[in-house]
């Protein structure tokens, strides 16, 4: 650990929660319908698609409305993919995928969680990347932040049914937030060395001889919205490690920054929302002391040397530095990977399978929390909403009062499918890990022998469960156990996650709102902020706990006594 | 749920072509207008013909230069055999060994046996013997690059002080000195080495 590293890593947390302020008040403006500035292009597009912008929906008009959408660019998305070969913009004349891959493949990008099980290079044209997965990446990312939106409608007002116009906020959104953000930042990124083009890959001529094979490709703008969607789909294998995605530390702190930052706005907007800003500061803090802390330790992990290198005579000096580009160091690394996992975005600028084995326990954690800090775009708010429900739940068990939470009582119902929604994810985390350690074509899919493989098995599965698609990418992961396990875990993550989480709000927004009274225990307090981690900590990460000693923990002594595998 | 399939639909195929084909089609206009070089590659050109991109690592082995860090890319060769081809950028990624990998700990082991017969005994800069994410990482730390400059001035009977002082030109420090770290592109490295007198 550097001085230096610590004010890389203090120079990103301002930044971030800075920038994080004045654009959640500008989100609540788009939320309200108070951004205008593209209103022509926005009615045109309510004219062509028969959209009514005012019409009211319920939660379960919401609903549909949404898994439509996800359903029918799920199965646009598998016939791009499928049939590539015929389609434009395909330079290196790269065939079709499997149908378990396109499967895998398209459920990944509707879901926003963008786990590879391909090789960009080899297996996606440049025009199903353009037109396949870069489209996914605005509209998924549209969808999670008007999920919150709803969710954010269901506290403003007393008895309401509606939660808001589903089609206006994906296209508000789209226009007024995703759209410029990534055009700007795009261009920035070309400008820094990022590649935007349609040739085919280039062939250089090196002066000591030989050829050397260049792979460039419309990479900046879907860079953009790579990050700032928190999608985290590489266009190349090697994600942001690779100079051409993330070329200097600028690009890499504009990337950081760009994947943290709406998950911090959007509880700055709900604040605005339902205008108590307090209310909005504290989920806000949760999810920043969270991620702080997980940037610490990783950073704590990774600036030690691998003890077995060091006495093979490897300088001890730079840490860990083994799956690490040498422009970003310790410090740039691990945070924008704890950041990444923090949040679901899931992209890399460096490789956790080669972590020290408590610097890859940290990115498994933040996952396992349920990608609260910050989470993703509109997940990463939503999913605190609900802890936030069981922390008043919490409270008025201990404490004997009715829970409320912003005026709106918090009954059986709404705890009931709160904890659906989580015991679906830890289902599909711990059966999904435990079957494949024990199957034969689980086994074969593991790049390491000793429990870093079982860490490599349960974060795969807890990336696709909480929609990260990050991995410790040793692994095959193209077989058909993992195409359609882990493309069935990351359906039912988001979905099974979200239908309970948009009834809740449903449910909450009929309410009437209560007046505050003697018998109401405040969420506005330092007192509520530790209650919230506490009961993120607890439900989120310690029932993963028994596996993780298994598997990273495990490691680590392992590691410490000299042992190899 | 009748209702809802016009809106839904048109919605998926206008933002296809919307954000599919038409920004991302003048976005890269604009990029290739503004920023030429950057959008195709930063391919470096001399005497007509492409021989580097500015920010892709490139192999060069043997003491007359200065090698880059370790990749961990591999290919296929003609026959289906899985082949090291290390900086190929046709493919990218990491070796993704674990800390406890005894494959990972003699690569290491015998990486460091090579750097000692070559450039002497002593502690290793760890960058020369780990292998980078991205497997075309175009940088090695300043130590690494100081610590090659002696045997690569007299493979090519050059000065040391020269050398060193050619490192010393293309090495970038941090920014605010904690923005970024100490390292040198290796690739302008060798290539301003091959024009030194």
């Amino acid at each position: 650990m550097t001085v230096s590293g610590w004010a890389y890593i203090a120079l990103i947390t301002l930044l971030t929660l800075g920038a994080a302020i004045p654009l959640g008040l500008y989100i609540a403006r788009i939320l309200k319908g108070q951004v205008r500035f593209l209103a022509p292009v926005e009615r045109g597009i309510y004219a062509i698609c028969g959209i009514n912008p005012d019409r009211p929906m319920q939660w379960q008009e919401y609903t549909v409305a949404l898994l439509l959408l996800s359903v029918i660019h799920v199965v646009i998305l598998y016939a791009i993919l499928r049939l590539q070969q015929y389609l434009p913009f395909n330079p290196q004349h790269i065939g079709g995928m499997s149908p378990r891959l396109a499967f895998n493949t398209a459920v990944s990008f509707a879901t926003n969680t963008n786990w590879q099980a391909y090789v960009p290079e080899a297996q996606i044209s440049n025009g199903a990347q353009m037109f396949g997965l870069c489209v996914h990446m605005f509209v998924s990312a549209a969808a999670g932040i008007a999920v919150a939106g709803a969710v954010m409608r269901a506290f403003t007002a007393s008895s309401i049914a509606s939660l808001g116009n589903f089609y206006a906020d994906l296209t508000r959104i789209t226009l007024y937030l995703l759209l410029p953000v990534s055009i700007v930042a795009g261009l920035f990124l070309v400008w820094s060395g990022v590649p935007q083009s349609f040739a085919p890959f280039a062939t250089v001529h090196p002066i000591v001889g030989g050829a050397q094979t260049i792979g460039i490709g419309p990479m900046a703008f879907q860079e953009a919205i790579k990050e700032f969607g928190t999608n985290g789909g590489g266009f190349v294998n090697a994600n942001s490690a690779h100079p051409f995605e993330n070329p200097t530390i600028w690009t890499n702190i504009l990337e950081n920054v760009l994947l943290l930052v709406t998950g911090f706005a959007l509880p700055i907007a709900f604040g605005s929302m339902i205008g108590k800003p307090r209310q909005g500061f504290v989920l806000y803090a949760a999810m920043a002391i969270i991620l702080g802390a997980g940037v610490i330790g990783a950073y704590a992990a990774e600036s030690h040397a691998n003890p077995l290198h060091v006495a093979a005579g490897i300088s001890a000096a730079p840490g860990n530095m083994e799956g690490k580009e040498t422009r970003f160091g310790i410090a740039a690394s691990t945070t924008f990977n704890v950041s990444a996992t923090g949040t679901s975005t899931g992209a890399v600028n460096s490789f956790t399978d080669s972590y020290m084995p408590l610097g890859g326990l940290v990115p498994i954690f933040m996952m396992q929390l349920g990608e609260i800090a910050p989470g993703g775009v509109g997940s990463g708010f939503y999913t605190i909403i609900v802890f936030a429900l069981l922390s008043v739940f919490v409270a008025g068990l201990m404490v004997g009062r009715t829970p409320e939470y912003l005026g709106k009582k918090v009954q059986a119902k709404e705890i009931k499918l709160a904890m659906l929604s989580f015991l679906i994810l830890t289902f599909f985390i711990l059966v999904g890990t435990g079957y494949t350690v024990i199957s034969k074509t689980g086994l074969s899919s593991m790049a390491n022998a000793g429990p870093h493989g079982l860490s490599e098995m349960i974060y795969a599965w807890t990336s696709a469960s909480e929609n990260n698609g990050s991995a410790m990418a040793g692994i095959s992961a193209d077989t058909p156990w993992l195409d359609y396990g882990l493309g069935t875990a990351m359906l039912f993550g988001r979905f099974a996650f979200l239908i309970p989480v948009l009834a809740i709000a449903g449910s909450l927004a009929a309410k009437p709102k209560l007046p505050a009274s003697s018998g109401t225990f405040p969420t506005d307090t330092v007192l509520f902020t530790g209650l919230l981690i506490g009961v993120i900590i607890i439900l989120g990460g310690l029932q993963f706990m028994p596996a993780d000693t298994l598997g990273p923990i495990a490691e680590h002594f392992q590691l410490f006594a000299g042992k190899t595998y | 749920m009748i209702r809802e399939i016009r809106p839904a639909l048109s919605l998926v195929v206008l933002f296809t072509i919307a954000l599919g084909f038409i920004i991302p089609g003048i976005f890269t206009q604009v990029a290739q207008t503004v920023f030429p070089f950057q959008a195709g590659g930063s391919l470096i050109m001399q005497k007509g013909r492409p021989v580097a991109s500015g920010i892709i690592g490139q192999n060069f082995t043997g003491p007359a230069w200065f090698n880059p860090r370790p990749s961990a890319l591999m290919g296929t060769d003609a026959k289906g055999n899985a082949v090291a081809t290390p900086y190929d950028d046709s493919e990218s990624g990491a070796s993704n060994l674990a800390p406890t990998s005894a494959t990972l700990l003699a690569a290491i082991k015998s990486r460091i046996a090579s750097w000692h017969k070559t450039y002497g005994a002593g502690s290793v800069p760890a960058d020369a013997v780990t292998s980078s994410g991205s497997g075309v990482d175009p940088d090695i730390s300043l130590a690494n690059a100081l610590a090659q400059a002696p045997v690569v001035a007299n493979a090519r009977h050059l000065p040391v002080e020269d050398v060193v002082a050619l490192v010393n030109r293309i090495a970038t420090q941090p920014a605010l000195g904690f923005i970024g770290t100490t390292n040198v592109n290796v690739v302008q490295l060798n290539l301003a080495l091959a024009e030194m007198k």
